[in-house]
Parts: C-alpha cells; sequence; structure tokens
C-alpha cells in the first residue's frame, strides 16, 4: 500500500507539472471566474490524491480532474449561495450551462483563450506580464516580482486589479476570428517579447530568476504556435530571434559580469544547437510573404550567429536587412543599429556621420546606448575627447551595472592611453 | 451587458473641420446609429454642445452652486456618447470602433453598472 502510494502520489505530483495550467485554461472557460477555478484546481489534485490510491489512476487524469474541479467548484458556489440567501438557482444555471459546455471539444483552445485573456488590449502592459506568467507559465507572485525587481504585494495587486477588470467589464474568454486574432496576436507577441528582455537584459537582478523568465518565453512562442488556427510567420519570427538571442548567453556577460560587445564575444561558446533551431526557423518565416519585424531581427541575428567572427560578418546583408525593418518597423532604435553595421561596412567615419545625424534630429537625446555607440566610434577614430564625453553621457542616463562596468572600463583605458602618449 | 462610450474630442479640431467635413460626419454619425439599431446594439446616442454652454453644479450641505463650464478643464473635450447593448467587452470594441468620430477624437468604452434594485430581507452591499 505505501509502495503504490507512493507511486501514486508521484504520478499525482507529475500529473500537477504538466497538465494543471491546462487543467486550470479549461476550468476558466468553464466556470467564468478566475479565482474559482484555481481553487477548483488545487481542490481536485487534493481529491485525485485521496481517490487515486483507492481507485486507481484514471485513463484520462486530465478529463478526471476536469471534471472533479467543476463539481468542486459547484459544490462551493452552492455554500455561498446558501450563505447569501439566495436561492439555488444560481448554481444550478451554471450546473446546466457547465453540462452543455463541457460537452464541447474546446479543450486544446482553452489555454489559446486563457493566453489571449492576459494580453488582453484593454489591461496595462505591467498586469499583461504579470498575469501571463501567473496563469500560463504558473510562476508564482514571488517569482514574478524577483525577476522584475518589484514586490509580491505589488505584483499580487497587479494581478488582482487585471481579473475586476475582466470580470468587470466583462473580457471575453475567446479565440477571435482571424482577421481579429491578427491584431491581438501582434500584442501577445509583444508581452511575450518583453518577458523573455526582461530575462535577457543585463540587469541587474537574480540570474536563475532571469534565465527562468527566457526559457518561460521560449516555452510560451512554441505553445502559441502549436495553438494557432493558422501559422502566423511573425510567431516563427519571434521564436527563432529568442532561440538566436539566447544561444549567445554564456558569452555575452564575462565572468565579473561585464557586457562583452559583440565583436569580442569567443564564438565557441554560443549554443550551436539554438543556433541550428533558429536559424532553420527564420528560413520557414522568410520563406513566407508576411515578413515582420521580428523575422527581420532574426534573420540579422541569424547572419552574426553563422559568422566565423565580426571582421567575417556579412555586414553588406545585415545593412541591407536594416534597410527593410526600417520601412517595416520604422524607428530611431533600427537607424542607430543601422548607423553601427554602415560603420562596420563602410568605415567608423561613415557611421559617426549617420549617428551624429540620428542625434541632431533629437529623439535619441536620452537613449543610453546612442550615446555608447558614437563613444565607441570616436574612440575608433581616436577622437578621445569625443569619446569620453559620449561614455559620460552615456553613463548618466545607464541604470545597467554590467554596462556601466563596461563603460567606466573604457573611460579608465582612454585617460590610461592619454596619459601614456603626455608621457 | 450595457457599455457607455464616451467621445471625447478636441473642440477645436471640431471647429477646422470645413462645412462639408463637419456635415459628412454627423451624416456618418446618424447612419451609424441606425446600423446599430438594426444590429441590436443601439440603446441612445447623442452629440453634446460645446463645452462652452456647460454648467456644472454641485449640492454641499443642501446648497446649491451652479458655474459656468466643464466639470474639469482638459484638453479633450466630451462631445457626445453611445450608450449600447453588448455580449461582451470584445463585442463592445468591435462596435465602438465603428463610430465615426474616433476618427477625430477617443473613445472610452466603459461598463454600466447595474444599480440592483434590493429586496428589503437581502442586506447584501
Amino acid at each position: 500500500m505505501t509502495d503504490a502510494g507512493n507511486t501514486i502520489s508521484e504520478k499525482v505530483e507529475e500529473i500537477y507539472r504538466t497538465e494543471s495550467r491546462r487543467i486550470l485554461a479549461t476550468l476558466i472557460r468553464l466556470l467564468g471566474d478566475f479565482d474559482l477555478a484555481e481553487e477548483a484546481v488545487q481542490n481536485a489534485f487534493a481529491a485525485a490524491v485521496v481517490a487515486w490510491p483507492r481507485d486507481g489512476v484514471p485513463d484520462n487524469p486530465r478529463a478526471w480532474l476536469v471534471s472533479a474541479g467543476r463539481f468542486k467548484a459547484v459544490d462551493t458556489l452552492r455554500r455561498r449561495a446558501r450563505f447569501a440567501a439566495v436561492q439555488n438557482e444560481l448554481g444550478k444555471s451554471l450546473e446546466t450551462t457547465i453540462e452543455e459546455t463541457a460537452q464541447a471539444p474546446e479543450l486544446e483552445d482553452d489555454r489559446l483563450r486563457l493566453i489571449l485573456v492576459c494580453c488582453h488590449p484593454a489591461l496595462p502592459p505591467d498586469a499583461q506580464i504579470a498575469l501571463t506568467l501567473r496563469e500560463v507559465c504558473g510562476l508564482t507572485t514571488e517569482e514574478i516580482a524577483r525577476a522584475f525587481l518589484t514586490t509580491a504585494p505589488t505584483v499580487a495587486q497587479r494581478i488582482v486589479r487585471a481579473k475586476n477588470k475582466i470580470r468587470d467589464a466583462k473580457i471575453p474568454y475567446e479565440v477571435p476570428e482571424l482577421a481579429e486574432l491578427h491584431d491581438r496576436l501582434e500584442i501577445v507577441l509583444h508581452v511575450i517579447y518583453l518577458i523573455f528582455n526582461e530575462g535577457y537584459s543585463a540587469s541587474s537582478g537574480e540570474s536563475l530568476t532571469k534565465s527562468k523568465l527566457t526559457q518561460e518565453a521560449i516555452r510560451l512562442t512554441r505553445l502559441l504556435i502549436a495553438l494557432l488556427p493558422k501559422p502566423d510567420s511573425e510567431a516563427t519570427g519571434l521564436l527563432a530571434l529568442m532561440l538566436l538571442q539566447e544561444s549567445r548567453r554564456a558569452a555575452r556577460a564575462s565572468a565579473g559580469g561585464e557586457v562583452v560587445l559583440l565583436e569580442d564575444q569567443d564564438r565557441s561558446r554560443w549554443n550551436r544547437e539554438q543556433i541550428a533551431e533558429g536559424v532553420a526557423f527564420v528560413r520557414k518565416a522568410l520563406a513566407t510573404r508576411n515578413v515582420g519585424a521580428y523575422t527581420l531581427q532574426a534573420a540579422i541575428a541569424a547572419i552574426h550567429a553563422e559568422a566565423p567572427s565580426s571582421a567575417a560578418t556579412d555586414w553588406n546583408e545585415i545593412v541591407g536587412l536594416y534597410d527593410l525593418l526600417k520601412r517595416v518597423d520604422p524607428s530611431p532604435v533600427v537607424e542607430l543599429n543601422r548607423a553601427v553595421a554602415v560603420a562596420m561596412r563602410d568605415g567608423d567615419a561613415e557611421g559617426l556621420r549617420l549617428m551624429d545625424e540620428l542625434l541632431a534630429a533629437g529623439e535619441l537625446q536620452n537613449y543610453s546606448f546612442a550615446h555608447a555607440g558614437r563613444a565607441e566610434l570616436c574612440r575608433r577614430l581616436g577622437r578621445n575627447d569625443e569619446a569620453r564625453e559620449s561614455y559620460l553621457r552615456a553613463l548618466d542616463l545607464m541604470e545597467q551595472e554590467p554596462e556601466r562596468r563596461f563603460m567606466q572600463r573604457r573611460l579608465r583605458e582612454l585617460d590610461a592611453g592619454d596619459s601614456s602618449r603626455q608621457a | 451587458m450595457k457599455y457607455l462610450c464616451i467621445v471625447y474630442t478636441e473642440e477645436a479640431k471640431l471647429a477646422a473641420l470645413s462645412d462639408k467635413e463637419f456635415e459628412q460626419l454627423d451624416a456618418d454619425s446618424l447612419a451609424y446609429d441606425k446600423e446599430m439599431r438594426e444590429a441590436g446594439h443601439f440603446l441612445a446616442a447623442e452629440a453634446l454642445q460645446s463645452v462652452q454652454t456647460a454648467t456644472t453644479l454641485r449640492v454641499r450641505q443642501n446648497k446649491l452652486s451652479a458655474t459656468d463650464g466643464p466639470f474639469a478643464e482638459t484638453k479633450e473635450q466630451l462631445c457626445g456618447f453611445v450608450l449600447m447593448q453588448a455580449e461582451d467587452l470584445n463585442e463592445a470594441i468591435r462596435v465602438a470602433s465603428k463610430i465615426p468620430s474616433a476618427r477625430v477624437g477617443s473613445v472610452e468604452v466603459r461598463p454600466v453598472r447595474q444599480l440592483a434594485e434590493k429586496e428589503p430581507w437581502d442586506k447584501r452591499g
């Protein structure tokens, strides 16, 4: 008995890990209430721990758990209804709708519905992120708080407010028609990329939690691609982009936690498996007629990933891709990156000329990386005073420690260079 | 579910429209009211006169004060509303996105809170 009991509780744990989010998604649809559904998931697993050692593990554990969850929820509602002195009508009407909707062969769509609700445009961006990580990925509020350098109560409050809005404004649990789905998907991809970037950025915070975010973002995109009724080239492009960026994780910071520029990275430490997968997805996305901003960025990342060194990189191709990106998604940051690529192709002076034009236009004045980029080009051109001035301006604007350490080192090198020349 | 779509525009922008554009906006708005009515969404819709015609009232300690002007001076002014019936927020957004003045100003979509008429024995808040 104890042996069997142990294996069964291990089995329950395993099913909890792999299926609890899926079961939650279905119960939210059936019950129309996040909190009631979460409680029902917990109650269903608690019931399994009691019933399965006695009756054996059911053939379809997920269906068993969904069914147990909804019975528990109906119990809860009946209890509440009695306390509230309203007759059983509510509980009864809910029971019938549950019986009807549970028949629908829609269980797989539930997870897509859940993703779309969490990333609904009527919710504020920080709530979209928190809700997606909590409800779809199953992270705890503590984990989310650690990753975003905030407190668990703040995250919890964002989630509660979002759930209230979903209920009060009646945000539906649905997959919209294809035309509308495309627009909604754009927001979902943006939320996923924000999650990824938070995990990938060099800002402080526990590296373990950080890498969990990038993994979740990649996993979520794979899930999304599998769930979509029609393939979406930008979802594929985003997956490629994230895999290619993630492939450089080990090489992009020194042991001391300082940023290592792309050209100085030890390329033997790039993850070849992720590169191969990323490149394959880029090809797939490029082969469609619908090439968007994620796909183009992924294509640029793929050229870097496959180049043996910075010098041997096809900069002409990269500049061409930035030209396309400029048309699809015009922004001063894209122009800035293009200027860096032009510097590699046509020389630092030409790159600097473009960058000064961009800075003069004004929009990048408070963007730290613009000044850091200018500083780097000035340094290479031997214009040390200008380089120093730009590094100082960049340092003023930069909050991320690893980037700051890098710039401070560059400044020390410039000072040392000047004094050795004087000597 | 009822949703109130509150239409805001900069009055200066409305004033800058040519007579022909202004008449077209009115005609489009009336046509869309009809469309919403036929689709079963329409409950009420009105355009408002300029905020210069507004009077704001307050009653404090049973004393009425009436002052000239809108409740708050803002960049965009309340210029009209549509009260609609919709299944959920997605449907409300779909219907509201075609309100013609959305092309000039912005539309805030707010769910209506039903005030429940309580039975004497019902002590709920």
